[in-house]
């Protein structure tokens, strides 16, 4: 029932910007449905296995911009073993088999080949912008496809990506013609770049507004580069290591000098901090700053220069900081909105550390701070409490305590008043991570106040299943959970399994969760796909129920288990028949194993007989085809056959 | 420091602290019990107990951590599903349970391997950069000394730079890893906590406070105050006195450490005034 015609309606949808509202839009009515599904350009799929890119073709076919994630978040910690999945190429294959008119690509912890990155290169003219986050898997050669083909490329974004440098010269293969480029960020490379050819593409490139240079780009370069691009507004440096006596430098410093532009400021891959002087001038612009993989400055540096940074929004910072610098922070930065102090020293007990004492000075002087990384020696439940009264606004807190289990040092208590203050007090509170001594009051916290928590990162805590129950029950929007080493099992897992299909993931390793009770809950929800990650063969599928699972992981998904599984992942899926353990090969075929039925022998190529492990009542039906309709037929013509 | 030697960190039995007097001012920077040590076996070993989370009955991964730290604790040792920090280098006597749990502390890999890569390799750009090295290592490195730092990276011993300290008067040996250190202060300081400092306390209050005053005392190891010289023997298989040679050179020729009574290290008293004096003249 519309009052309006379809291009009206569609006009007005252009407003409706984010994913969630144009999900909720799409709801409505099937007119606008399909008035939405028609107009939607910008695609966002938060696990690339929810959905497979035919389903995406089929559903948004004007869509321009896709963002896509592959592994778990904890792969970023090596919870997940390297070849767990999160291909992209089948997606650049289907989407260049559809025409798909596709600009924009975002991805996050995905496994990106150089096929795939030269197969994108070709297959969509307009392509424009190129996002890699923490990815991995191609080379240079990748990017010199990329450099090459993609003609008015504006966006080649890099960003903590395991590169493999081929050191071939892929800067040069940007044709003179290239010259819309708007983003470059090449600071994970680790190899020799042609400096030259940076120069000459820096300088033929008039809209630059970010550049973020590699480690292997010295002072000197960088001087040039910047003369070249003196409009730049985002710059990461490469090394800034020179002797501040030099001719080079003072150059450096002139030039920097006319970069009046510059807001933003990251890099210092390697510093000599008596250089840091040279953009003291620039600091009174800055709204971010990122010095958090800068090696070694001093404190007493750190401070000098934060001094001039009145206006910044986002501080990237090492805890060689300390405490009393992130006082300094709290009486310049009153603008601060999002901190992280990162470790300088994650496995040691040192002496460079923050504590609670410097988050109590942020939240006292930085009232607009909504987005905190800590990692600390210690903190107490009274400085958390107090953080909590001084700053309301957060959005994303994530305090990491660097002993995990570490009680409250005044008090020896647990930290659950402590946190229990926080998401009291934060009533926007959307992202949480938890540590320190943590018993299942906590979740009781979090259960009743984080009324818009949606990713919660819980590690060595709670006392039993009712932890992570106060959390299934209480927290409404709740989309991705992950738990590691805390004593979470069955009761927990099976109480609520349709929760799990209003959320995107749940991980959950060395848990208390047990091989049954995933197969339980499994069994009924073919929306899920309950993965298992079985390195080493630790868990045997024939036997005991009971074993331990060491590592789940389960999504919701409109596709059913994935095909491209490795041989370690075992998919527990009910959606096609009985309750099967699916468990595939790298060989691109699959084995069923059934409940119910005997052994069977198959003549037929490809079929193979193995022995049926005992107490299990499995049916090895033997090697079948990738096709899923043809699995399900030779199953069904099989069930005719059994004796 | 105490004129006896006492034994740090002895294990077995619960609630008490092994040997030696109770210095509640010297906290380690490493040793930080909450709780008793966990019952261990009947092994007399130089080493720090680490009991987290007192008494809860957790998942596996902590369950190991709670004990006595022997040699195969040091990062080469891996364990089951747990992976040692292979690469990280870090103080000798530093409790490696944390390390030894994988994926914690929660750092994106890419930002670890960084770190630890700027532990690792050798500063090609250093050549270039004038007399003044100022460059510092990385950031697995106590920031304590602020004074040149040579940019030495390179160890014979590998990217571990693990050498055995003895001390005289005691049979077992320790192993400091040289690389966590840019200078020798810090080294001599944590050489002090290892063979001079009490049993490990709890009191972790004052601990913030405790640490910034041990780091602004000089070592008394170096500037010959103590009863004990600190010497090392170089590739060559000679003995010579700690201190003489810049860092860098030093972590090219030093193949084991050994703490020396001063009484005997003969022929050194005079000389050692004279170091003594210099040592007070260099710019910290």
């Amino acid at each position: 029932m519309n009052y309006f015609p379809d291009e009206v309606i569609e006009h007005v949808f252009d407003f409706i910007t984010s994913h969630k509202d144009r999900n909720a839009v799409s709801l409505v009515c099937k007119s606008w449905y399909k008035i939405e599904r028609m107009s939607r350009q910008i695609v966002f799929i938060g696990n690339c296995y929810a959905i497979s890119p035919e389903g995406v073709i089929a559903r948004f076919p004007e869509l321009k911009s896709l963002t896509l994630k592959g592994k778990p978040h904890f792969a970023d910690f090596n919870l997940v073993p390297h070849d767990w999945g999160g291909i992209l190429y089948p997606w650049i294959e289907a989407f260049a088999k559809s025409r798909v008119g596709l600009e924009e690509l975002r991805l996050k912890r995905m496994v990106v080949s150089d096929e795939s990155l030269e197969l994108l290169s070709k297959s969509f003219v307009n392509f424009k912008a190129l996002v890699l986050v923490s990815c991995e898997g191609f080379s240079t050669d990748g990017l010199a496809a990329v450099a090459a083909n993609c003609r008015f490329l504006r966006e080649l974004d890099l960003q903590e990506n395991e590169v493999e440098d081929h050191r071939g010269h892929w800067i040069s293969r940007f044709p003179e013609s290239c010259t819309s480029l708007v983003s470059l960020n090449l600071a994970c490379l680790k190899g020799e770049i042609n400096l030259s050819a940076l120069e000459r593409l820096v300088a033929r490139s008039p809209n630059l507004k970010s550049l973020r240079l590699s480690r292997a780009v010295p002072l000197d370069a960088l001087q040039k580069i910047l003369m070249r691009a003196p409009q730049l507004v985002d710059l990461g440096t490469g090394s800034f290591v020179h002797d501040p006596a030099s001719d080079a430098y003072n150059k450096l410093k002139a030039t920097i000098l006319k970069c009046k532009s510059i807001k933003s400021l990251s890099g210092f891959l390697e510093v000599a901090p008596r250089c840091l002087s040279a953009i003291h001038p620039i600091c009174h612009n800055l709204t971010s700053l990122n010095l958090s993989y800068a090696p070694g400055i001093h404190g007493n540096d750190l401070i000098k220069l934060i001094q001039h940074c009145r206006k910044l929004e986002r501080l990237w910072i090492l805890d060689c900081i300390g405490d009393k610098g992130l006082g300094i922070v709290a009486s310049t930065c009153k603008e601060l909105q999002e901190l992280r102090v990162f470790p300088s020293d994650p496995y040691g007990v040192g002496n460079a550390a923050v504590t609670e004492e410097g988050l109590v000075a942020i939240s006292a002087g930085c009232p607009k701070l909504h987005s905190l990384l800590y990692f600390c020696q210690q903190m107490t439940n009274a400085a958390l409490i107090t953080v909590a009264k001084n700053c309301s606004n957060f959005t994303r807190f994530r305090l990491c305590i660097l002993d995990p289990t570490r009680p409250d040092p005044v008090t020896m208590q647990p930290l659950d008043e402590g946190f229990g203050a926080i998401v009291q007090s934060c009533k926007r509170l959307r992202r949480l991570s938890l540590s320190g001594l943590l018993t299942d009051r906590v979740f009781l916290y979090i259960g009743m106040y984080a009324e818009q928590l949606e990713m919660l990162s819980i590690a060595f805590a709670g006392d039993s299943d009712k932890g992570m129950l106060y959390v299934l029950n209480g927290c409404k929007k709740l989309r991705k959970l992950e738990i590691r080493d805390s004593p979470f099992g069955d009761t927990a897992l099976l109480t609520d399994v349709g929760k799990y299909e209003t959320m995107r993931s749940l991980w959950m390793s060395s848990c208390e969760v047990t091989l049954g009770g995933c197969k339980t809950l499994a069994k009924n929800r073919p929306m899920l796909n309950v993965e298992i990650i079985n390195e080493d063969d630790q868990i045997d599928f024939s036997s005991d129920d009971r074993q331990k699972v060491g590592k789940m992981y389960l999504y919701r998904t409109l596709v059913g288990p994935r095909k491209d599984a490795p041989e370690f992942v075992w998919t527990l899926s009910r959606r096609w028949v009985g309750t099967d353990l699916v468990k595939q090969h790298n060989s691109n075929s699959s084995k069923f194993l059934t409940m119910a039925g005997q052994e069977k022998s198959q003549k037929s190529q490809g079929w193979s007989k193995n022995p049926v492990p005992s107490g299990w009542n499995c049916h090895n039906i033997g090697v079948l085809s990738k096709n899923y309709c043809t699995r399900i037929i030779g199953y069904e013509d099989l069930k005719g056959t059994m004796a | 420091m105490q004129g006896g030697l006492g034994l740090v960190g002895v294990g077995g039995g619960g609630g008490g602290k092994g040997g030696g007097s109770a210095n509640e001012s010297t906290v380690s920077k490493v040793e930080k019990d909450y709780d008793h040590h966990p019952a261990e076996s009947d092994e007399l070993e130089l080493g720090l107990g680490l009991s987290l989370g007192g008494g809860k009955s957790k998942g596996s991964a902590w369950g190991e951590c709670g004990r006595i730290l022997t040699a195969k604790d040091f990062p080469s040792a891996v364990s089951g599903t747990k992976r040692a920090a292979d690469s990280v280098s870090h103080e000798g006597g530093s409790p490696p349970s944390i390390s030894q749990v994988v994926g914690w502390p929660p750092i994106r890999a890419y930002r670890m391997n960084s770190l630890v890569n700027q532990a690792k390799a050798p500063r090609s750009e250093e050549e270039k950069v004038g007399s003044d090295k100022e460059k510092s290592k990385d950031n697995l490195k106590k920031k304590i000394c602020n004074g040149n730092k040579t940019n030495s990276m390179f160890n014979e011993k590998g990217h571990l730079g693990f050498v055995k300290v003895n001390i005289d008067g005691l049979p077992i040996g320790r192993k400091v890893d040289l690389n966590a250190h840019a200078c020798y202060e810090t080294l001599a300081q944590t050489l002090e906590e290892m063979f001079f400092s009490s049993t490990p306390t709890i009191n972790s209050i004052g601990l913030g406070a405790e640490k910034k005053d041990s780091a602004a005392k000089t070592s008394k190891l170096l500037d010959g105050s103590s009863e004990f010289v600190l010497t090392y023997e170089d590739k060559e298989g000679d003995w010579m006195l700690v201190g003489d040679v810049p860092w860098g050179m030093f972590l090219c020729s030093v193949k084991r450490l050994r703490i020396m009574r001063t009484s005997e290290a003969n022929g050194l008293g005079p000389i050692f005034q004279e170091r003594n004096e210099k040592q007070k003249a260099k710019p910290v």
